[in-house]
């Protein structure tokens, strides 16, 4: 059995508009492997990344954790005080972000911003502390740290500006990255250049990785277990081949068949009908349930469970409770729906 | 079969000034498109792919003199659009239409959809007022909306119903070639799923043409039949897509292949990685655009620009401008350096 | 950089000109002679013809332009057709007390305005902000002669209320603080409540930024992120704010120092205007055009300077 060094249970983070209450994470658990690389994939609005916002507790104002437990080396860190927090943040649990144009601060020099991380964790003054933030921009493979190490964001591009986010996130040796869409403002040719460096890193320093993503592809190659997010909630959970070789949640199926595949001909795509409900009417029943081809009556009327197959794979569909009538195995996209299209 | 040239680019160029100086002088330019050429048939899908500043989206611009192209011919059914005076220009905007990424940037957001379409059919005069109505019905419905959606208004629809208003409001005045930039990027995957089979409908159904613009390669293999990889202002390879996703030979081509990350865990991959960054087109770089990053650059390539042809083993029609694509396929050229990466 | 700032002063050059060429043509603006003005209307015609030889009204109009802008270059602004001194002299005399009012007011509205706007932000939503903003708003709202006014009735005429205990004569005006702080507080209070938004605004702006939430993902303290990541962003914008409050503020001093009695450049500007005093108006008004230009100039300048680390390009 794998150590697990972050476990996640029954998420549930609300935020408070003038509209109402929105349920962006309504009941998430995962847990995170000792080493291992993780993926929560999903769409724009399936609340992947308030679930790694929530972790570290950086949501904005409004937004709060109204339920559940992330349990840090077994501790609970939804009960730390901001000062625990802090103490965490950029320490233990370190965060990258998508816009490497805009994460980093326009005033600052690179050496200073990752300076700060140091001085405020590790106890440097600010000759070491700079000192050291030359050999991590080395570390994430800039080319000529020493002077790269004075400039200011603006003078980098993209792809080296989140080499400098990762550099500053590696800064004191976290135990967990949580990468939210680190590459998905980079060109292909650049996102292959981050890939590989976080996946270096990783083996080099043994830390485990959070990695939120829309695309399917950087999950296959870069996770060792995926969560599948839909409208809020984990709709399956398993392990990358698993998931790939055989999908069980219709959303997850869908998914898949609906993309277009870089690396084989395929006649048509099979897309998922209607779309993503809003926030403010959820479906009472299964959260799928209106674009899902299979949906029953049971389905719009009530919320599945995450049914666990004894192997450490979930998935929440009423498919795969033991009281369904139906088959077990059912190709919800199957050929008729391809007519349809 | 005689395939019937529909557009035909020759020796495009688009330079975009930098102004500087005291006096706001020209003082350099942006290079994003140097001289490029060529030819769309009739009824086909052709993409034009690269990264950031390779000069896809501005070639676009340029066939539809959004921007005024600085140097080129643009032949559309024979007569060249670059040399046309506005006025000529605009009876022939009804048969290129484009798609933008962002629908919402493109639409008056005060103006119903029915009142979008409907000046689109304005403007370049196609149906009698009176039937207007029945024609905009009908348009929803092609691309998958409601007719009684006709009177709402854009900030009503989510991102893949607006791009169908794009589309709709593209299809309004019947034209012959559709430019679609980037028209999927921002849409998710189940969404662009059914975009991109709406357009594969609606070319069966009105024998339209596109040229496809994306940075996104599995779109482009799904929807394209002939695709042009684009760097830094330059073709660097065309051909149909067969040739270019299974037998591409311009290292460029092989590199940006490789480089993306495929949905298949069962597929252990070694990614060739690329050196640094793409340069600035304002000084790209002498000789072939790519050979700052190219594991196989030689001295000839850092002074002469190779030319786009068909090489040893490669079909009619595939061409690449590489100076040694028989050398690296015969593995007689060894690259200068080769790092890959399983991620 | 230094091109940049080659470039921004040779463009005052136009400016400047076309600023000469309005002043000059006050004079002339004016409907009827006005020779037969700064003389009044039981004046006989040899004053008024004689005034007209003095201001050399009988030559062609782009010669009189090139005679005043010559005597400008050379500091000569003409003479005063009252009192007879030279202008230069009249203007000098009074000139730092009007660029010292406004620089005290500047040096106010920047401390209250980014102290009130700072606290707004980061105490956003709260009691605390709502009541600044209003004070603001009031601020905002008040014109400044009725704003000196009030002050005037509260604690000039409650006399002794303020202590006596500096002295301030730099520039030869005000006897005591007593002088000064209520016209400077006058002058301020509409350049504080606009820093005070602008701040506030530039504030909740940038904490929404991604590089704000950077900095927390990093476990810095509540307090850096605000004031060391939030701040230094959030000043930017208004920086441009006070260089042109400073400008706002050689122009609201006509009002201030007539309510207050300053012998400034404001006061004499209005006197000149009340006594046709043609060559004072004109020379006063080029003098604080110049001066706005000037110190337009240098906003422009310091912007760019701390906004190139921004420019994306």
């Amino acid at each position: 059995m794998e150590e697990t060094i972050l476990d996640v249970r029954g998420l549930r983070t609300s935020f408070f508009t003038d509209e109402g209450e929105v349920k962006a994470v309504d009941g998430v658990s995962f847990s995170v492997p000792k080493g291992k690389t993780i993926g929560i994939v999903g769409e724009s609005g399936s609340g992947k990344s308030i679930t790694s916002l929530s972790i570290l507790r950086l949501l904005a104002e409004n937004g709060k954790v109204v339920d559940g437990e992330v349990l840090f080396k077994g501790e609970n860190i939804l009960d730390y005080s901001e000062k625990q927090m802090r103490g965490l943040r950029g320490n233990k649990i370190s965060m990258i972000f998508q816009e490497p144009m805009t994460s980093l601060n326009p005033v600052f020099t690179v050496g200073q911003q990752i300076s700060e991380s140091l001085t405020t964790h590790q106890g440097m003054n600010k000759k070491q502390a700079m000192a050291k933030s030359v050999d991590l921009l080395k570390l994430v493979g800039i080319p000529s740290p020493e002077k790269r190490v004075t400039q200011y964001p603006y003078e980098l591009s993209g792809g080296m500006r989140q080499r400098v986010m990762i550099a500053m996130a590696l800064a004191c040796n976290p135990e967990i990255l949580v990468a939210d869409e680190p590459t998905t403002a980079l060109d292909v040719t650049i996102q292959a250049q981050i890939l590989g460096l976080i996946k270096d890193l990783q083996n080099r320093l043994g830390m485990s990785v959070i990695f939120i993503t829309h695309d399917l592809g950087v999950v296959a190659e870069t996770c060792d277990y995926v969560a599948v997010m839909y409208a809020g909630q984990v709709v399956e959970y398993s392990d990358v081949r698993t998931l790939f070789r055989r999908p069980r949640h219709p959303y997850t199926i869908g998914l898949l068949k609906s993309l277009p595949r870089p690396d084989a001909d395929q006649e048509k795509l099979v897309p998922i009908h209607g779309m993503v409900p809003s926030p403010f009417k959820m479906p009472t029943g299964c959260r799928f349930a209106p674009r899902c081809p299979a949906a029953t009556d049971l389905c719009r009327e009530k919320l599945p469970d995450l049914f666990d197959d004894g192997e450490g794979n979930q998935v929440r569909c009423w498919i795969y409770d033991e009281e369904w009538p139906g088959p077990k195995e059912v190709d919800v996209f199957g050929e008729e729906r391809i007519a349809k299209g | 079969m005689e395939k019937k040239e529909l557009l035909k680019v020759e020796g495009l160029k688009q330079y975009f000034p930098i102004k500087g100086g005291f006096f706001g002088r020209t003082v350099n330019h942006v290079k994003a498109v140097d001289d490029i050429s060529f030819t769309v048939y009739e009824g086909e899908t052709v993409s034009i792919v690269g990264e950031s500043g390779c000069g896809k989206s501005t070639t676009g611009r340029a066939i539809l003199r959004l921007e005024e192209p600085s140097d080129g011919k643009v032949y559309f059914e024979g007569t060249d659009l670059a040399s046309l005076s506005k006025s000529e220009m605009r009876k022939h905007r009804k048969d290129l239409q484009i798609i933008f990424q962002d629908p919402y940037a493109s639409i008056n957001p005060r103006q119903a959809v029915s009142d979008v379409l409907n000046e689109a059919m304005e403007i370049q005069n196609v149906l009698p007022r009176k039937e207007r109505r029945k024609r905009i019905i009908e348009l929803l419905e092609t691309v998958g909306l409601n007719g009684s959606q006709a009177d709402r208004f854009p900030h009503e629809f989510s991102g893949g119903q607006r791009q169908r208003i794009g589309i709709a409001r593209a299809l309004s005045v019947n034209p012959k070639l559709i430019i679609c930039d980037e028209a999927v990027s921002a849409l998710d995957v189940s969404i662009q799923a059914q975009v991109l089979n709406l357009l594969d409908e609606l070319q069966e159904e009105y024998g339209l043409t596109y040229l496809f613009i994306s940075h996104d390669l599995g779109v482009v293999r799904h929807i394209s039949d002939r695709v042009i990889v684009m760097y830094l202002g330059k073709i660097m390879e065309i051909g149909d897509k067969k040739s270019i996703f299974d037998n591409p030979k311009h290292p460029y081509t092989k590199a940006l292949l490789s480089a993306i990350p495929v949905p298949d865990p069962d597929r252990e991959r070694e990614h060739i990685v690329l050196r640094g960054d793409v340069p600035s087109p304002i000084d790209p770089p002498t000789g072939c655009r790519f050979h700052t990053r190219c594991p196989f650059a030689q001295d000839k390539c850092r002074t002469d620009v190779p030319e786009l042809k068909v090489h040893d083993g490669m079909r009619e029609g595939h061409e690449a401008a590489c100076h040694f694509v028989e050398e690296i396929e015969s593995g007689q050229l060894k690259p200068n350096y080769m790092e890959t990466a399983s991620f | 950089m230094l091109k940049y700032i080659i470039r921004r002063v040779l463009q005052t050059i136009p400016v400047l000109i076309g600023v000469s060429i309005l002043v000059f043509s006050l004079m002339h603006l004016i409907p009827g002679n006005p020779a037969q003005i700064i003389a009044g209307e039981g004046a006989s015609e040899q004053t008024v013809r004689q005034i007209e030889e003095r201001l050399g009204l009988n030559d062609p109009i782009h010669i009189q332009y090139f005679n005043y802008m010559s005597g400008v270059l050379q500091g000569d602004l003409g003479n005063s057709v009252r009192s007879g001194r030279a202008v230069s002299d009249e203007i000098g005399a009074r000139f730092w007390v009007t660029v010292e009012l406004s620089f005290y007011a500047t040096i106010l509205a920047v401390f209250i305005g980014l102290m009130a706007g700072i606290i707004s932000a980061v105490r956003r939503y709260t009691v605390a902000d709502t009541a600044i903003m209003v004070i603001a708003l009031f601020g905002l709202s008040m014109p400044n002669f009725w704003l000196g006014l009030v002050l005037i009735d509260w604690f000039a005429v409650g006399a002794g209320w303020l202590p006596e205990w500096a002295k301030l004569r730099p520039s030869g005006w005000g006897d005591s603080w007593r002088q000064v702080i209520l016209p400077v507080i006058t002058l301020g209070t509409g350049g504080a409540a606009i820093i005070a938004r602008m701040t506030r605004s530039s504030m909740l702006e940038v904490i929404n930024q991604d590089y704000i939430r950077t900095a927390r993902a990093k476990g810095l303290t509540d307090r850096i992120v605000t004031y060391r990541h939030a701040l230094k962003n959030a000043l930017i914008p208004v920086v441009t704010v006070v260089g042109l409050e400073f400008g706002g503020f050689l122009g609201g001093a006509v009002l201030t120092e007539t309510i207050f009695a300053i012998n400034g450049m404001g006061r004499l500007t209005v006197q000149a205007i009340t006594q046709r005093d043609f060559p004072i108006v004109q020379g006063a008004v080029l003098v604080l055009s110049v001066l706005f230009v000037f110190v337009n100039l240098i906003v422009d300048i310091s912007y760019k300077l701390l906004n190139k680390r921004i420019d994306l390009n």
